[in-house]
């Protein structure tokens, strides 16, 4: 009896163990850039379908980005004035225009190679984790830093993602607004484009 | 013929200098944060940028895929050949810009690789405590100087600048050592050495090693943009405030203004 309980209390002491690490990783911005990028890894394997990284990707993006806060950012000055039925609509385009993008830049790496170096804290919201993809044959050397928003310590998101200190968030947002505003300000017109990129 | 460049360039250099005039000292620190710039004539701008996509699918992009088939060790040295010419137009610029020891270093290795690096093929500078750094223009120059960066337009086969990155470019005409070494034949440099074939050639293969480099990242941006025009103008804008503020710290390229809104989570 005092056996059973000794194993009961060592698989009790393993168990909490383990959570409050799992927890510790993903309160540190660096631990959890680098279990996205292991995860991606072990996705864009040759030998995975082009299905099956899809789905795993989509996976990874809504778990670890924050796609609503992107979308918002994404679309500038412009959020203030839409109606409540239009917010919504767009939410649900941007996530859908955004996994697309999502799989469709990262499939293009096969089995990537990335060392995450290090990580700066830039505020309490902000952490700037640093990553280089090393150079294959053909391509360069490239460096890519994540924007974490760490508000939530415990549940990180990625916000950005600057590659060789360009932001996609910041690109995507002027691409947003260039659409708009060669359309006399009138929203619907990104509205169309994203439908027929998501359709396309 | 020059003195209508330098017409041109003036003029430039003085609508660059008007869209920085009118601004406070905040809204010009906001300014020079931004990576927005207003249009110079955007309907030529995106024809040319159309036009200029031609040319990449004709010219440039298959010259790419077959530079691609040259063994790395032939890429990577003609890369560092292309890089080390550079070398004479940063070296004025980086004195220009006041960063002396950048200016050492850029002498350096352009000293050792010319000779011990043959020709520049090969970078032996790098292990002997001299780094790559990044190029220097004449258009960073301004801007280093202040000189906001005007409005933006797309040039025939050049691609993507600004109104004072084109007068940075007129500059290089006669601020550039390489260009009088080879076109203007200059007396007081190497005279007789080169030819100015030497230069376009220089040129035309530095763009298609760059786009060598860049064929997937291409196709990427090509396939997931909306508008292919605006994402380009961004890219371009973004890069030369980050050359300008010869920095790799993020913070001083991205406006946080607006992440500081959204609050979802």
């Amino acid at each position: 009896m005092k056996k059973k309980n000794l194993i009961f209390f060592i698989n009790f002491l393993l168990l909490f163990l383990f959570l409050n690490n799992a927890t510790a990783d993903t309160s540190d911005p660096k631990k959890f850039i680098q279990e996205i990028v292991d995860e991606a890894k072990k996705i864009l394997v040759k030998t995975n379908t082009a299905e099956y990284k899809a789905e795993k990707l989509t996976e990874i993006a809504l778990a670890t980005v924050d796609i609503k806060g992107v979308g918002l950012y994404t679309l500038g000055s412009y959020r203030k004035n839409l109606t409540e039925e239009q917010k919504k609509e767009y939410s649900n385009l941007f996530k859908k225009y955004f996994l697309k993008t999502f799989v469709s830049r990262l499939t293009d790496y096969s089995e990537p190679k990335i060392d995450v170096i290090s990580s700066d804290k830039k505020n309490e919201k902000y952490t700037i984790v640093s990553s280089i993809l090393l150079a294959t044959e053909k391509k360069p050397e490239v460096k890519i830093d994540w924007r974490v928003y760490t508000k939530d310590p415990d549940k990180p998101f990625v916000r950005d993602l600057i590659i060789e200190g360009l932001s996609l968030a910041r690109t995507q947002k002027e691409e947003f607004s260039s659409i708009i505003e060669s359309n006399d300000g009138d929203i619907n017109a990104l509205f169309k484009k994203l439908r027929e990129f998501i359709n396309s | 013929m020059k003195r209508l460049i330098i017409i041109i360039t003036m003029m430039f250099l003085l609508c660059a200098s008007i869209a920085n005039a009118g601004s406070t000292g905040s809204e010009k620190l906001k300014k020079s944060t931004s990576s927005t710039a207003n249009e110079c004539f955007e309907g030529i701008s995106r024809a040319m940028f159309s036009f200029n996509q031609v040319v990449d699918t004709v010219v440039f992009e298959p010259l790419a895929k077959g530079y691609r088939v040259l063994p790395t060790v032939v890429r990577n040295g003609t890369s560092n050949v292309m890089g080390n010419i550079s070398n004479l137009l940063t070296i004025p610029n980086n004195i220009l810009q006041g960063d002396f020891a950048e200016a050492g270093n850029t002498v350096a290795r352009l000293a050792i690789n010319t000779t011990v690096g043959i020709l520049g093929f090969f970078d032996p500078a790098e292990k002997m405590g001299f780094p790559k750094k990044d190029k220097e223009d004449y258009g960073q120059t301004l801007g280093v100087w202040g000189t906001g960066s005007g409005c933006y337009f797309v040039l025939p086969i050049l691609g993507p600048t600004t109104a004072r990155d084109f007068a940075g470019t007129v500059i290089n005409i006669w601020g550039d050592p390489w260009y009088s070494m080879t076109v203007s034949n200059n007396p007081m440099m190497a005279e007789g050495v080169f030819n100015d074939s030497d230069y376009y050639i220089e040129k035309g293969t530095s763009a298609v090693d760059f786009r060598a480099k860049n064929i997937e990242s291409f196709d990427n941006i090509e396939r997931n943009s909306i508008d292919l025009y605006a994402s380009i103008k961004s890219f371009y804008l973004q890069n030369r405030n980050k050359k300008i503020s010869n920095s790799d710290k993020i913070v001083e390229t991205q406006d946080e203004s607006d992440w500081e809104e959204i609050d979802t989570k």
